[in-house]
C-alpha cells in the first residue's frame, strides 16, 4: 500500500497547527517521522487515521483519492495508529483484549476462547514473541501491553502502522522485541511510520526520515544520506526573534541546592542549583522527566533519597505545604485542573493559598480579600470585568495570569513554572516573559520547564537539560544554542 | 430575562418552591397556618435540619455521611444510660454531642488516614455504630431518664411561643453559616470539594479539612439526639433509622452539588423546610403515608430536573 499526502493543512481555532504538509509512505518501509513538540508530528497522523479532518490538502491510497470518517474505518482498511496511550482494556485478559472488537464464534454462537488462542499462538510464533495470552492485561508489562496491541493491529491484517514514540515506556530487551517486530511486518510489506524522538534509534532502524517543523515538512531523505546534525538543524533551525524582554537581573548567591534527588521511578538523581534573581531553564523532550522532578521538588509526589537545601535551611518536603512554607511556589502545566478551582471567582481562587497570611484571626475580612485580589489582579494586568466573575469565564493567558498571581501573593522566593506559556497568546506570553523579568528583579529566583526552545533560549540564564530522568547536561547563556540543547536531549553526541 | 436576573431565579428557586408549597397547601387547608401547626411543623424540621447542616459541609467536600442516623441512636443511648447512672442531665446533653463528634471523627479519620471513599467508609460504620447502639441498650429502650425541667424543656419547650428544638436549629444556622460564609475554613471546606488537587498544591490541609466536616456532623447528630432523648424521655435503639435520606434530600433540594463545591448553608435550611412542611401539609390533607413517600420521591425529583434545566 503506498499512501501520499499532499498539501494537508489543519488549523484549530486560530492556531495553525500544519501548512502544506507533503509525506509519501512506502509498502516495506520504516519511516521516521521527526521533529519539536508540537512540530505537527501527531496532528499529520491523526489526519491520515480520521481522528482529525483535514482544512486542505488530499490523501491517496495506492492512486486513489479518500479520507476516513473515522479511525475504526481507517483499521478495517488497514491503517492503524498505536497511541503512546494504549488501547488496552487492563481487566481482561491479554487474549480478550486482542479479539474483543471481533470475537470467534462457535457454531452456537457462542465466543470460542479455544480458537481464539489457537490463532493468537500462532501468530505469536510466527512473529517470534512470547505473551502470557491468558494474563490479565493490568498485571503485564507496559511492553507486553504493547504488543498486543501491535499483534491485534497485524492480525486486522494492516498495511500501515503508525507507532507514536513505542519505545518511550520500554525496557531495553523490549526495544529490541519491538525491533525483531518491526522487521518482521516489514518483510510482511508493511510501511511503518515511526515517531520518536530518539536519534540512534531513527538511525539504526529506519529507511527514511522526514523532519518536521512548525507544521512544515521541512525535508524528506533517505537516511543513508543524512547526518545527526543535520537532523537536528531542520528540526530546530529558526533564529529566536527580538519576542523576548533582556534579561537583566545578575544573579547572586545559591538560593535553591537540590542534591542526589531521586523522584519516584527515576534511575539516576538529579542535582543542580538555582541563584538569586536567576531564570533556570528546563528544556527535554517530553516524558523526560521535568515535570517529575519539579513535582518531587515541590511535594506533590515522593522522591528517594537526596537533599534539597533552600536559602541555606534543608527542606524536609513531604507535602506542598512544607514547599511553600520554605517560600517554594509551584505553577503546573495543567491549569485547569491544579491551578484553579474553576467554580470559584478571580478573587477566591488568588486568595485561596493566602487565606492565613491576609486574615490571621481565620475570619475572613471581605474588603482585605477583595483588595488583595485587585492589586495582584491589577499587577498581572489579568483582563476582566470584575474580580467577582468565576475563574472558568477568562481566556487561557488571563487564567494562568490568575494562577501566578494566587502565588506571587505569597511572596515566594522560588517559583517553579512549569509550561508557563502553554496554549496561550502571544500577547499574555509576553505579559508574562516581563513579569516574569520583574519578579527576577525583585530577587524571586525562577525554574521554568518548556517545551518550547525559543522561549528557552529566549528567557533563561542557563538551560538544564533533562534526557530520560538524568541532567543531561546545563548550559550557560551563551553555550546554549537550539543544535547544543536538541544534541542534549535526544542523547546524542 | 438576563443571565443575572436567571441567576437571581436560580438561587432563589428553593424558596419559591417553599413559598408555593406553604400557599397550596394554605388554600386546601386553612388549619395549616394555624400558629399552633406552625409551631408543630418546625418542632419536627428541626431535628433533619440539624442534621442536614453537617450534612451541607460534608456533600460541600465532595463526600457523603451515611452514618447520620447511628450516630444520633449511639450519642442517645450513651447519653440515656449516662443519665440513669447519675450524671447531671444537662451535661449529658453536651456529653452526647460529644460523643457525636468523637464518632464522626472516626468517620473523617477513616476516609482520611485510611483513603477509604467516602460512601463506603460511612456505611461501614453505619453498621457499626447501630450494631453498638443495639448491643449497648440490649436491643431495648432507655426509659424513665429523669425528671429534670431544663433537660425536658431541651426537647418539648418553648422560649417566646418558639420551641426550643427550633431555636438549637436556628442558633446552629447561624454559626454554621458564619462558619461557611466568613471564615477560611468554610473557604476551604468548598475549595477541597472544587479541586483537591488544586487545594493540596495549594498547601490546604485537606485531612484536616475533611476530618473536621465529619466530626462536625457527628457532633450535630449527637445534639439531634439529645433533643430526641429529651423529647421522649428515653432512648431507642432504632432511633435516627433512614435519617440519612433525608438529610441528604434536604441537601440537594437547597441547590447544593453532590458533586461537591456548590450550594450553601442557606438551601439546606429551606430544603428541611420543604420535607418537613410536606410531611406536616400531607397529613394534615389525610394522605395516607403510603402515597407521601410518592408524593416526597417525586418533589425531590422535580427539583432536582428544574435545577438541571437551568444550568
Amino acid at each position: 500500500m503506498k499512501i501520499v499526502m499532499s498539501g494537508i493543512a489543519k488549523a484549530f481555532g486560530t492556531n495553525q497547527v500544519l501548512r502544506d504538509v507533503n509525506i509519501t509512505l512506502k509498502e516495506g518501509e520504516v519511516h521516521a517521522l521527526m521533529g519539536e513538540n508540537g512540530a505537527g508530528k501527531s496532528t499529520l497522523m491523526n489526519i491520515l487515521t480520521g481522528i482529525h479532518k483535514a482544512d486542505a490538502g488530499t490523501i491517496s491510497i495506492d492512486g486513489v483519492e479518500r479520507t476516513f470518517p473515522n479511525p475504526r474505518e481507517a483499521e478495517l482498511n488497514g491503517i492503524a495508529f498505536i497511541h503512546q496511550e494504549l488501547n488496552i482494556w487492563p481487566n481482561l485478559t491479554l487474549l480478550e483484549n486482542l479479539y474483543l472488537m471481533r470475537p470467534k464464534k462457535n457454531r452456537f454462537g457462542l465466543i470460542d476462547n479455544k480458537a481464539m488462542l489457537q490463532e493468537a499462538t500462532a501468530f505469536c510464533e510466527e512473529l517470534g514473541i512470547e505473551l502470557p495470552l491468558t494474563a490479565e492485561a493490568g498485571s503485564c508489562s507496559v511492553g507486553q501491553q504493547q504488543m498486543t496491541e501491535i499483534l491485534r493491529i497485524l492480525m486486522l491484517d494492516a498495511k500501515v502502522v503508525i507507532m507514536d514514540e513505542p519505545s518511550a515506556a520500554l525496557t531495553e530487551r523490549e526495544t529490541a522485541t519491538l525491533f525483531k517486530m518491526m522487521n518482521k511486518m516489514k518483510a510482511r510489506g508493511v510501511a511503518i511510520v515511526y515517531i520518536s524522538h530518539r536519534m540512534e534509534e531513527v538511525f539504526s532502524e529506519c529507511d527514511t526520515v522526514t523532519v518536521m517543523r512548525d507544521g512544515h515538512t521541512i525535508v524528506t531523505k533517505p537516511i543513508s544520506e543524512i547526518s545527526m546534525d543535520e537532523v537536528v538543524r531542520h528540526m530546530v533551525g529558526r533564529s529566536i526573534d527580538e519576542f523576548y524582554p533582556e534579561r537583566t537581573t545578575v544573579p547572586s548567591d545559591v538560593v535553591l541546592d537540590v542534591q542526589g534527588l531521586q523522584p519516584k521511578g527515576f534511575k539516576h538523581d538529579i542535582s543542580f542549583q538555582l541563584r538569586k534573581g536567576e531564570i533556570l531553564g528546563v528544556a527535554g523532550l517530553m516524558g523526560a522527566g521535568r515535570t517529575e522532578i519539579m513535582r518531587a521538588i515541590f511535594g506533590v509526589d515522593n522522591h528517594n533519597g537526596g537533599s534539597i537545601t533552600v536559602n541555606g535551611k534543608p527542606l524536609k518536603c513531604k507535602k506542598p505545604e512544607d514547599a511553600i512554607k520554605a517560600g517554594i511556589a509551584f505553577i503546573t502545566e495543567n491549569r485547569k485542573s491544579e491551578g484553579l478551582i474553576l467554580d470559584f471567582s478571580i478573587g477566591s481562587n488568588i486568595t485561596l493559598p493566602n487565606l492565613g497570611d491576609i486574615c490571621p484571626s481565620h475570619v475572613l475580612q471581605k474588603n482585605k480579600l477583595e483588595s488583595f485580589a485587585e492589586t495582584l489582579s491589577k499587577k498581572l494586568g489579568v483582563k476582566t470585568q470584575s474580580i467577582h466573575e468565576p475563574a472558568s469565564s477568562l481566556s487561557g493567558g488571563n487564567q494562568q495570569k490568575v494562577v501566578i498571581a494566587k502565588w506571587v501573593g505569597k511572596k515566594p522566593s522560588i517559583i517553579i513554572m512549569d509550561e508557563p506559556t502553554r496554549g496561550i497568546d502571544i500577547g499574555a506570553k509576553r505579559d508574562i516573559y516581563d513579569l516574569m523579568n520583574e519578579l527576577t528583579d525583585d530577587g524571586v529566583s525562577i525554574i521554568m520547564v518548556s517545551s518550547e526552545l525559543p522561549e528557552v533560549l529566549g528567557m533563561s540564564d542557563r538551560v538544564m537539560v533533562i534526557q530520560e530522568g538524568r541532567v543531561a547536561g546545563i548550559l550557560n547563556r551563551d553555550e546554549a544554542t537550539p543544535e547544543s540543547i536538541m544534541t542534549l536531549a535526544t542523547g546524542g553526541q | 430575562m438576563d443571565s443575572k436576573a436567571m441567576q437571581y431565579v436560580k438561587k432563589l428557586g428553593p424558596l419559591i418552591g417553599l413559598i408555593a408549597l406553604f400557599i397550596i397547601i394554605s388554600v386546601m387547608n386553612d388549619s395549616f397556618l394555624e400558629l399552633s401547626n406552625l409551631r408543630n411543623l418546625l418542632r419536627q424540621v428541626s431535628i433533619n435540619a440539624i442534621i442536614a447542616f453537617g450534612m451541607t459541609f460534608v456533600i460541600l467536600t465532595g463526600g457523603i455521611d451515611l452514618s447520620v442516623g447511628s450516630i444520633l441512636a449511639l450519642s442517645s443511648a450513651i447519653m440515656a444510660q449516662l443519665i440513669i447512672t447519675g450524671t447531671n442531665p444537662e451535661l449529658a446533653i453536651l456529653l452526647a454531642a460529644g460523643a457525636g463528634l468523637l464518632l464522626g471523627g472516626i468517620n473523617g479519620l477513616v476516609i482520611t488516614y485510611g483513603r477509604v471513599a467516602p460512601f463506603i467508609a460511612t456505611l461501614a460504620t453505619m453498621t457499626i455504630y447501630r450494631g453498638a447502639t443495639l448491643v449497648f441498650t440490649d436491643g431495648n429502650p432507655i426509659s424513665g431518664l429523669t425528671q429534670d425541667p431544663i433537660f425536658h424543656a431541651f426537647g418539648q419547650g418553648d422560649i417566646g411561643g418558639l420551641p426550643i428544638p427550633a431555636i438549637t436549629m436556628f442558633l446552629a444556622f447561624i454559626i454554621l453559616w458564619f462558619v461557611l460564609s466568613r471564615t477560611s475554613l468554610g473557604r476551604k471546606t468548598y475549595a477541597v470539594g472544587g479541586s483537591e488537587k488544586v487545594s493540596y498544591i495549594a498547601g490546604i490541609k485537606i485531612d484536616r479539612v475533611k476530618v473536621f466536616v465529619y466530626a462536625l456532623t457527628g457532633m450535630l447528630c449527637g445534639i439531634a439526639g439529645a433533643i430526641i432523648t429529651s423529647r421522649l424521655n428515653s432512648a431507642q435503639p432504632t432511633a435516627g433509622t433512614g435519617y440519612e435520606l433525608d438529610a441528604i434530600a434536604a441537601v440537594v433540594l437547597g441547590g447544593t452539588s453532590l458533586a461537591g463545591g456548590r450550594g450553601h448553608i442557606v438551601g439546606t435550611l429551606i430544603g428541611a423546610l420543604i420535607i418537613g412542611t410536606l410531611n406536616n401539609g400531607l397529613n394534615i390533607l389525610d394522605v395516607s403515608s403510603f402515597y407521601q413517600q410518592v408524593v416526597k420521591g417525586i418533589v425531590i425529583l422535580l427539583a432536582v430536573l428544574a435545577d438541571r434545566k437551568k444550568a
